[in-house]
């Protein structure tokens, strides 16, 4: 099966059939107990999701293998990712993989869209899926009104369009602390202030731009959310060349116009959507990180069987072997708490937020420990450019950074949890 | 489905009607029932709840009927053990009978050994030791050298065993000797007999904890009827390694606050508030809050492993490789919990004995210090790392 008719084996949701509501009434209970046998069973995956791993591993082997992304990097290519990957993609279903049928999505779900990502981790596959799908889809999904839907999701399934949130203003995430001001000047906003870390803004069509409206630079209240054109008047965009070959802008706005018709959500109401928004990011990118730990294990694994030191394979060492073995477990732990989190998006659970914290602090440890630990039982070949750990490495230590590393996950959840 | 709920709905009738109201409370340790021909109930409601419970044959809740079990399905105990937490019952009995031999018996033992044993266990009548290590036997416990010779209408058994857990208390023990001296995990036999034999010494050992579970158990002489032989002469090693996987699954259960985690101490955020202090609602050390938070994060990760296996092989897909860590994992984690809970309550948690401690805070350092024998007793962690790396991650030796 290549790659390309692989199309048909991305599987959709079956379409809901239309009831009249008294027989919805009559089989009520049945429903219901379907539904608690699913719950019952969240950690294991079904037969249709089984399927669209299966789809997403050989198409990122085939068509978005280690090469390309060093490929991108060799070239200082002006895009960053793939293009014509991109719209195969978007063909496939991933980049609609959130979005309902109705905009042309297919509405396979987050637990559908983390196994895409954690296949995407495992080849370290440049794509938009967490600036667009990730971040910009579930916001336009959650605040937009008729009008933006329309627009933006059937651009974002198509593979049409590349979106960017704007929202980091220093070296740490801090979605608290907002300085870039939008001020009302009649029916329209004056926006101004500068934003870093815009992962994919440097090619992006359109900008998501977290701004205060009102209250002090704290609050969390007066938060609103805005579509922006990155070519309108006072815009500047700069591309930041990061670590891990991927993309990122500093952005600077200054002045600039923006119609109310842009406003995405409510006024100084944004910050309920970001939050969500920001935890379906957190999950996601554990999910990619899922793919980062999992395949690093799986190429030190191999490369203790094959190694020779001391006249016998460096595996035969106990000092490796335990360490593997401590490794392997951690890895187990973080499986279960990257699926408990999708499909705790997906349930519309309350702990949501609690659980992307934990899979958010945890995928980013063992993230920096597989890297480390890999690349030192590769001995001097793991200090090399030509072998892949270090790559690992560096986008792992990217992703632990992106919407909150460790620490700050630690904190949020004792916020949480009120102690 | 609609059996189940059926089920549902009669267990909770039943068990409103039948738990003592005294049996829905936290149990200390010490008022474990554990059974035996010297069972000590810690009130007349804990005879009560075991009887009534073995009668239904729920102490064992899937072993067949036809052995004093419950007959249950996987599906209705699990019913059954969640409308047991509902109402926060105390296990009515607890014993290595139950979660060790029991299963092991039926799988290995012949018809007359299971109908012997399997109702005494279930009702609490007999209870039962572990007789597998040796002073040179731990780790490499295939090692062991107690001597077992047949002398025609008996065996004969001498040698020692170590570390026999509740020796001292129990009236049987199932344990392994040397059948064949001349080869090692093929020389092996799994013995039943009775403690009260002619020829059995029991020595208790104090551990560091102050309690004196374990004890140093001889053999001098001791005979053994042939009918006690499990399974083939010399084939004990398969049933020996089966019964560890039952007590592993039965240890791993620690690491998510169960047996002995400091019972009724409370939530490790509330225990930092009384003993450390607050600011603004909040534990006043953020250093301490930081290891808290660790130490939840990694048992809710934890927690959803065990749960991720369970469901695995309840869809049909066997045990995962997951399943291999828990020992590993989920005593380390208690041993870390231990630790956490004597940083957060200073010299509170440093008491031995005596004037100016409660009864809660000397469990807590009497438990800190029985907790540190969970990454050794059933396999050591190390021995654990030795497995997966070999058996899970196939590396060489
Ligand atoms: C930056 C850098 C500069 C260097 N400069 C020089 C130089 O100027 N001149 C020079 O001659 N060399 C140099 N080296 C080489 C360096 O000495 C070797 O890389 C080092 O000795 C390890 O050997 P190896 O790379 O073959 O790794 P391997 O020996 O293959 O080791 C791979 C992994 O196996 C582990 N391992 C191996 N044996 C055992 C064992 N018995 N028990 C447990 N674990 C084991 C190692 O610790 C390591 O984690 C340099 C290396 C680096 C990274
Ligand atoms: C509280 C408690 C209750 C117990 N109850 C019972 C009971 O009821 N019945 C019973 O039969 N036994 C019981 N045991 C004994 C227990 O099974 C043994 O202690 C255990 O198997 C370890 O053996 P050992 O003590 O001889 O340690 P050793 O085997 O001497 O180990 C010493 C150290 O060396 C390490 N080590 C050993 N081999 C290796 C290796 N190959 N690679 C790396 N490291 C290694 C170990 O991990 C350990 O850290 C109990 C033990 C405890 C602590």
């Amino acid at each position: 099966m290549s790659s390309r008719n692989a199309s048909s084996a991305c599987p959709t949701r079956p379409a809901r059939i239309e009831t009249n509501p008294a027989q919805d009434k009559a089989r009520g209970s049945h429903m219901l107990k379907q539904q608690e046998s699913r719950d019952e069973m969240a950690l294991v995956l079904t037969e249709e999701q089984q399927l669209l791993r299966d789809t997403a591993t050989q198409f990122f082997q085939e068509r978005l293998p280690i090469a390309n992304l060093r490929k991108l990097r060799d070239t200082k290519d002006a895009t960053g990712f793939d293009r014509v990957a991109w719209k195969e993609m978007a063909d496939l279903g991933f980049a609609g993989i959130m979005i309902s049928e109705k905009y042309g999505g297919t509405d396979f779900g987050p637990v559908g869209l983390g196994l895409v990502l954690e296949q995407a981790g495992r080849t370290l596959a440049a794509s938009p899926l967490v600036s667009t799908v990730l971040l910009c889809g579930s916001a336009v999904q959650l605040a937009g009104n008729a009008t933006q839907r329309q627009d933006i999701l059937s651009a974002i399934a198509a593979g049409d369009r590349v979106m960017a949130l704007a929202i980091e203003e220093g070296p740490h995430h801090n979605p608290a602390r907002i300085a870039t001001k939008a001020v009302a000047d009649g029916n329209s906003y004056r926006l101004t202030g500068s934003k870093t870390f815009v992962l994919d803004g440097h090619v992006a069509d359109q900008l998501i731009v977290v701004a205060r409206t009102a209250g002090e630079e704290t609050d969390r209240s007066g938060i609103t959310l805005f579509l922006v054109d990155p070519k309108s008047e006072g815009v500047k965009v700069t591309r930041t060349l990061m670590v891990d070959s991927r993309n990122a802008a500093n952005i600077e706005f200054r002045n600039v116009a923006i119609p109310s018709s842009a406003v995405l959500g409510s006024v100084d109401g944004g910050n309920d959507v970001l939050e969500q928004v920001l935890d379906i990011a957190r999950i996601g990118l554990s999910a990619e990180m899922l793919g980062i730990v999992q395949q690093t294990f799986d190429t030190t694994l191999a490369y203790l069987k094959e190694r020779k030191q001391f006249g016998k394979v460096i595996g035969s060492f106990q000092a490796l072997q335990h360490r593997m073995a401590a490794l392997f477990a951690e890895i187990e732990l973080c499986r279960s708490v990257v699926l408990d989190a999708l499909s705790a998006i997906e349930d519309r659970r309350n702990d949501v937020p609690q659980i992307a914290s934990i899979a958010k602090a945890r995928l980013s440890e063992i993230a920096t420990l597989m890297t480390n630990e890999g690349l030192q039982m590769h001995g001097g070949m793991g200090m090399t450019d030509q072998f892949d750990v270090g790559l690992y490495m560096k986008r792992a230590r990217v992703a632990a950074a992106s919407f909150g590393d460790a620490n700050f996950h630690r904190e949020r959840y004792a916020a949480l949890e009120g102690y | 489905m609609e059996a189940l709920d059926t089920f549902r709905q009669e267990t909770r009738a039943w068990l409103e009607e039948n738990c003592p109201p005294s049996m829905r409370t936290p149990m200390p340790e010490e008022e474990t029932v554990w059974g035996g021909r010297n069972a000590k109930f810690p009130n007349p409601d804990a005879k009560l709840w075991l009887d009534r419970m073995a009668e239904r044959g729920w102490t064992a809740p899937t072993w067949p009927k036809e052995y004093g079990g419950g007959g249950l399905t996987k599906e209705e105990n699990l019913v059954l053990q969640q409308e047991l937490r509902r109402i926060k019952a105390r296990p009515a009995l607890s014993s290595f009978g139950l979660w060790m031999l029991g299963p092991a018996l039926l799988e290995f033992a012949n018809e007359e050994q299971k109908k012997e044993h399997l109702p005494k266990i279930v009702r609490g009548e007999i209870r039962w030791c572990q007789g597998y290590s040796e002073p040179g036997a731990g780790s490499d416990l295939a090692g062991l050298q107690t001597k077992c010779e047949d002398k025609g209408d008996h065996y004969l058994v001498n040698g020692q065993k170590i570390w026999t857990s509740y020796a001292d208390k129990a009236d049987w023990i199932f344990c392994l000797v040397r059948t064949d001296p001349t080869t090692k995990h093929d020389g092996i036999s799994f013995l039943l007999f009775d403690m009260m034999s002619p020829g059995v010494e029991v020595r208790p050992i104090t551990m560091i904890s102050g309690a004196s579970p374990f004890c140093e158990t001889f053999f001098t002489d001791v005979k053994v009827p042939k009918k006690n032989l499990v399974g083939e002469l010399n084939k004990g090693w398969t049933i020996a390694k089966r019964l560890l996987q039952h007590e592993r699954e039965m240890i791993s259960g620690m690491g998510l606050g169960g047996v002995g985690a400091g019972g009724g101490i409370g939530s490790l955020e509330q225990v930092a508030k009384d003993y450390f202090g607050e600011v603004d609602g909040r534990i006043a050390s953020p250093s301490l809050r930081d290891h808290i938070t660790r130490q939840k994060m990694d048992s809710k990760a934890f927690a959803l492993t065990m749960q991720r296996s369970a469901e695995e092989a309840k869809a049909g897909q066997g045990p995962g490789a997951a399943s291999s860590i828990f020992k590993y994992y989920g005593t380390e984690l208690n041993k870390r919990r231990y630790e956490l809970l004597l940083e957060l309550m200073g010299t509170k948690a440093l008491g031995w004995e005596g004037d100016g401690f409660d009864d809660g805070e000397i469990n807590v350092t009497r438990s800190w210090l029985r907790s540190k024998g969970n990454s050794i007793e059933g396999g050591t962690s190390e021995v654990q790392l030795n497995v997966v790396s070999k058996r899970v991650l196939g590396l060489p030796d």
